[in-house]
């Protein structure tokens, strides 16, 4: 003769899920920012290749001394540091989602993530400290190749 | 011998013709080493008005009785068979064999990203946990009331789209993101839990778009309408998926 479970008996508790939970609203500002950061980087970036490519000489007018005249405005510091973060925020949690969906061994994860999270830090930091501490008159050099307002030396 | 038998059946003659089924078989061996899955082709005599699902139980009862597959009430509400015909997730049941170019083999696959038992037969059990995850029952607070809980006609819209799921796991099997590691929620676990998040009798919503909010909830949802075009119940599941992130918008900010 089998035994048949008690029907009244209590259940087992339910087994565990399988994923761990992480709950949080991280994805969720993740998600915001790619679109907002998307919008604004439409601006910066098109505002960046109009200034530089189209508007004045165009892209015969691009050289040391063009580059060197806008950082020496506060307004196109910020610009373009503006567009160096959001771009490389954008972008790395772009591939971060990419490398999610596509890299199926957490050991292949660790290192694509690892790699990205990398390049993404040395970008920022030398591209920051390149438009902080960018010098527009370096001494030395041909007054030809320079922008307007240094002073000859 | 009267011509009278003949008549009626030139009348109602429907075509039949001959089909090539593709069907990928799989069986695990008792010895622990599994065999390759691989694919075996048989012919079929069908009729006009004959779904893939006719075809498979004809193999199966005058072909080769060991071919496998899940079916209960073969009318495309119990949401068993499920399958990959011709590279989409469809119910065999609601497949006819002529729509689906019948010159050429058909191909019968078990749906992607479930592990496999046997033939077309998947362990669903991956799926079913994620669906009871997102607590598929009314939650409310208070007392019992002694009648019935009353809802307007506007009330009820709000959720119907997402009532009709019958569970059979066409979405979540044809998402490109839960076949990677199966560790998403999945298109079906979100639908259910809309069916209930947009509920006026239910009180469980925020409890609920918090289990949602996991890193494998509804932020995985990449919108490549997979799902929506698997669903053999003509839900909108990219757009129940949407409405369920922007509830979870609403509620952050």
């Amino acid at each position: 003769m089998t035994t048949v479970a008690d029907p009244k008996a209590p259940r087992p508790p339910r087994a565990k899920p399988s994923r761990l939970t992480t709950r949080g609203n991280t994805e969720l500002y993740g998600w915001v920012f790619m679109r907002a950061s998307g919008v604004i980087l439409l601006v910066l970036i098109f505002g960046h290749l109009f200034v530089n490519l189209v508007a004045g000489e165009g892209v015969k007018a691009i050289d040391f001394g063009f580059v060197a005249g806008k950082w020496a405005s506060p307004f196109w510091q910020v610009w373009d540091l503006l567009m160096l973060w959001l771009a490389m925020i954008h972008g790395t949690n772009g591939v971060r989602t990419i490398v999610n969906d596509y890299a199926e061994r957490p050991g292949t994860r660790l290192v694509l993530k690892s790699l990205l999270y990398l390049a993404f830090v040395i970008t920022v930091v030398l591209g920051t400290l390149v438009i902080f501490t960018f010098d527009p008159c370096p001494s030395g050099s041909p007054a030809d190749l320079l922008p307007s307002f240094c002073t000859a030396s | 011998m009267t011509a009278v038998l003949d008549a009626p059946e030139q009348v109602g003659a429907i075509p039949s013709f001959t089909v090539t089924l593709r069907v990928m078989r799989y069986l695990p061996g008792d010895d622990g080493v599994t065999p390759v899955a691989h694919w075996d082709e048989f012919q079929v005599l069908c009729h006009g008005t004959d779904r893939v699902l006719d075809a498979l139980h004809k193999v199966k009862w005058e072909q080769d009785g060991s071919l496998t597959f899940r079916r209960s009430c073969a009318h495309g509400v119990c949401g068993s068979d499920a399958m990959r015909i011709n590279g989409r997730n469809r119910l065999a049941c609601k497949t006819l064999l002529k729509d689906l170019d019948p010159s050429k083999p058909i191909t019968v696959e078990p749906i992607k990203g479930l592990p496999v038992i046997k033939d077309l037969v998947v362990d669903m059990e991956p799926f079913f946990a994620s669906y009871r995850e997102i607590m598929p029952f009314l939650i409310t607070t208070g007392n019992e009331p002694t009648k019935e809980r009353l809802q307007s006609a506007e009330q009820r819209e709000r959720f119907d789209d997402t009532t009709k799921c019958i569970l059979c796991a066409a979405c979540t099997s044809s998402c490109p993101v839960f076949w990677t590691d199966g560790q998403y929620f999945g298109p079906a676990a979100i639908v259910n839990a809309h069916r209930f998040i947009f509920d006026s009798r239910d009180e469980g919503g925020a409890q609920r778009l918090e289990i949602l909010n996991d890193k494998e909830g509804v932020w995985r949802c990449r919108t490549t309408f997979n799902c929506t075009e698997a669903c053999p119940r003509g839900i909108e599941v990219t757009k129940a998926i949407q409405e369920v992130k922007r509830a979870m918008i609403t509620r952050a900010f």
